[in-house]
């Protein structure tokens, strides 16, 4: 099971389309990716609620289908 | 989950100050993302309680229902769940840990980061 680094960024722009989203696949075998998420929407949120929400815009893949995935989360500079 | 799995990880996280759900043990870390915060914890000289996931299959499922979060590891001070890997070492060289630990009173030797 793997995932592609657009069909992350694909689940991840779906729900949240101003995100900036930038990808790194760590090991070159589509299961262990490094992601920094941009986006208004984690404004005024803690750093578990903002990996949370990444989490459910993954619908379900976390864990699953996506073994890894390093998350770094941020709202925009204001 | 089951009703017994979701009450006993209850316990777990209230009756210790410190719990890190993980992938093998605070002295053999399965997982490289385990290995990070059980290395952070280890540096601070924090006391915890490791709990390996891998020994059964309803804690490990259960710990994931239980903090709406799908991977492991999981740390959680005085019950509250703080976050994985990643937020942990974020919150390490920040030293956010650091405060959340003298804050929430539990020991630990708050030694300077180490060079990045």
């Amino acid at each position: 099971m793997a995932m592609h680094a657009g069909d992350i960024e694909r689940l991840i722009k779906q729900k949240f389309p101003d995100a900036i989203i930038s990808i790194q696949d760590l090991a070159g075998d589509g299961d262990h990716y490094a992601a920094t998420v941009v986006t208004e929407a984690f404004r005024g949120k803690t750093r578990v609620q903002q990996h949370q929400m990444v989490y459910e815009a993954l619908q379900g893949n976390m864990g699953g289908a996506l073994h890894a995935l390093a998350l770094q989360t941020s709202a925009p500079d204001a | 989950m089951t009703a017994n799995a979701n009450d006993w990880i209850k316990t777990q996280v209230d009756s210790n100050d410190v719990v890190l759900f993980m992938k093998g043990t605070k002295t053999m870390p399965q997982c490289g993302f385990s290995g990070r915060v059980a290395q952070i914890l280890g540096y601070l000289s924090v006391d915890y309680k490791d709990i390996n996931v891998l020994e059964d299959a309803t804690i490990r499922d259960g710990i994931k229902a239980y903090a709406n979060w799908p991977t492991i590891p999981q740390l959680y001070i005085k019950g509250e769940f703080v976050g994985g890997a990643d937020i942990v070492q974020e919150m390490f060289r920040s030293s956010e840990l650091q405060t959340m630990l003298s804050e929430k009173g539990v020991e630990f030797e708050n030694r300077a980061l180490p060079a990045a």
